[in-house]
């Protein structure tokens, strides 16, 4: 503007000065409270890391995570060394370290563990190649939500094992009805999450998809998939996570090999400290797939912010 | 009949198009937006709720028109309309002669939440209609997206992903993107709603630039008195409950306008005149809420 006086008349009234702070000299004090920078102030590190939702160091965290698991481990050696339980109940570490290093050796194991993986791994893949499109299109059509949702919902209600019989029955006891158990668990909880997934794509982020020219059909495939994949990864985590729990009823259908069926077969030896090896190793595998499929999503989709 | 394309779509632009409202009258239809005899009712399980009665409206080509009033009017139910998101309940809306039946590229719009494509850097969403759209040959839409990364002020962070970005600053990508396909009619739907007041101003003066330097049909709907006048042409101020348009206040503010303006009295009596009636308006609802 060419002249600011004569827009918004006297300026000259308006103070401009900052305050300042005025040094008193360190003899002349004469208040009761004095605060020093040096004092620490506000909140302790460990008040702040119970604000709730609050955040702790990523250095914290895996320190906590490793005090966890190592309590859990004291609680056993208390158990074994201290109580003495017999270990007909609770085989101590150091028999269930020597039954591991011996089960490793002999190589029997890790055929069993690569089978129970490619079982599992399998159920899964067909479960997520036939359910992540069921569930796209049930999330995207009404009339197709209608029509597979309530089934779906009663499937996934059903117990896994309640199958076995009838497996046996259609598809005999080969990998077949092991996988199919697999399936059972993963399946419907896959179509139905992924589902959920395509709902929560904002209808906003749809309809702004229709100003800039996407078609009805465009819409599902630029828009809804793309905003729902990384939803659906954590999805197929999840399940992936159901999926392996599954195991050991799927390695009850006439199986000769496999971590679930060792474990069965220990339990009926009495072989308690095998039977522990087997579980520490089911939770490893289904620790490690975790992280690699949270690794994946984040290569994946590094654009996607986390809620 | 010769029939000419305008922008993006075609239109019958040069051609006489009548509507008929169905007691026998007939509309002449314009170039820009014509809502006629448009109200809206929404069936719940209980009742039916009447949210706009009776609308009439003409939007001239490359107008600013604001649309003011307490929430809940309906404000945004017309604007939908318009964009074709929802159908009105009796009556017609018509863009440049045409009907508005969906969605489509003609229109464009601004929401007020944040509705950038996540997986789309800046100038990826940017370019987004231009490349489903493929009116240009690509070397033309890349010119056309490095101009409005430029125009609004984006430089430097084109190839962020909009997880990065500011509320104001994906609005403003979100504006470079409804504009950079050249839709013939342009709908804000409070876009800078969820901006605190400094940013909201620097995007409305943004906003004002762009639209001076170019001017498109534009509707605005928003709450804010000082943002409908300093922007518009026209206001138009609608009552609440059901909602109608109470007034179209002509704005005879001069242009190019800037930031300046809203210090002037002609500017305060506007304000004035607005805040009068929403405030009218406000209470009214107010009271109803205590006897019904």
């Amino acid at each position: 503007m060419t002249n600011d006086s004569a827009l918004y008349g006297d300026r000259s009234w308006i103070r401009t000065e900052t305050p300042e702070l005025h040094p008193v000299d360190k003899n002349r004090l004469d208040g009761t409270i004095v605060y020093t920078a040096k004092d620490k102030s506000g909140e302790t590190a460990f008040s702040k890391a119970f604000i709730p939702k609050g955040s702790i160091t990523k250095r914290s965290y895996i320190i906590i995570a490793v005090c966890s698991f190592a309590a859990v481990f004291g609680l056993w050696c208390y158990a074994c060394f201290v109580m003495h339980v017999s270990s007909m109940f609770l085989p101590s570490p150091k028999e269930v370290v020597q039954s591991a290093a011996a089960m490793f050796t002999d190589g029997n194991f890790l055929f069993d563990i690569r089978m129970s993986v490619q079982r599992v791994l399998i159920g899964f893949l067909i479960s997520a190649v036939v359910g992540i499109p069921l569930g796209l299109i049930i999330g995207t059509y009404a009339p197709m939500a209608a029509c597979l949702e309530p089934l779906f919902s009663f499937f996934r209600y059903l117990p896994a094992s309640a199958f076995i019989q009838l497996f046996i029955l259609w598809i005999g006891i080969g990998e077949g009805s092991k996988i199919s158990i697999i399936i059972v668990g993963s399946l419907a909880q896959i179509i139905l999450m992924v589902a959920t997934n395509v709902r929560n794509v904002s209808g906003s982020l749809i309809e702004v998809s229709y100003t800039l020219g996407v078609s009805r059909a465009g819409v599902f495939w630029k828009v809804i998939l793309r905003k729902a994949m990384p939803d659906i990864m954590d999805t197929l985590r999840m399940v992936l996570g159901w999926a392996w729990t599954y195991i050991i009823v799927a390695e009850m259908i006439g199986a000769s090999e496999g971590v679930g069926f060792m474990i069965t077969q220990a339990g009926r030896q009495f072989r308690i400290s095998r039977i522990f090896v087997g579980i520490i190793v089911i939770g490893l595998i289904g620790l490690v797939l975790d992280m690699l499929m949270m690794f994946l999503k984040r290569a994946l989709f590094p654009w996607n912010e986390e809620k | 009949m010769m029939k000419k394309t305008v922008l993006n779509t075609d239109y019958p632009v040069d051609e006489n198009v009548y509507y008929e409202d169905g007691q026998g009258q007939f509309y002449r239809l314009h170039n820009g937006v014509d809502i006629i005899g448009v109200t809206k009712q929404f069936r719940t399980k209980k009742s039916t709720v009447q949210a706009l009665q009776e609308i009439n409206l003409h939007v001239h080509n490359s107008e600013f028109i604001s649309i003011l009033g307490t929430s809940g009017c309906g404000k945004s139910t017309l604007l939908r309309m318009v964009g074709g998101f929802e159908t009105p309940t009796t009556g017609k809306i018509f863009c440049h002669k045409k009907e508005v039946t969906r969605p489509g590229a003609s229109i464009g719009m601004v929401f007020q939440s944040y509705t950038l494509f996540p997986w789309l850097t800046v100038r990826e969403n940017i370019a987004f209609g231009l490349k489903e759209l493929k009116y240009h040959t690509p070397s033309e839409s890349k010119e056309i997206v490095e101009r409005y990364i430029d125009l609004v002020g984006l430089r430097g962070f084109e190839n962020q992903y909009p997880k990065s970005l500011s509320g104001g600053m994906k609005q403003r990508v979100a504006l470079a993107r409804s504009l950079a396909t050249d839709p013939s009619v342009l709908l804000l739907d409070e876009p800078f709603g969820a901006l605190d007041m400094q940013t909201r101003g620097v995007m409305q003066e943004l906003l004002i630039d762009i639209w001076q330097k170019s001017p498109k049909t534009i509707l605005m709907v928003t709450h804010d008195i000082d943002e409908a006048i300093f922007l518009a042409d026209r206001v138009v101020i609608m009552s609440a409950r059901p909602g109608r348009v109470r007034e179209i206040l002509d704005i005879d503010l001069e242009r190019p306008r800037n930031y300046h303006v809203k210090s002037t009295p002609a500017f305060a009596a506007y304000r004035e005149h607005c805040t009068e009636i929403i405030r009218e308006e406000s209470s009214k609802l107010l009271v109803n809420a205590h006897a019904g």
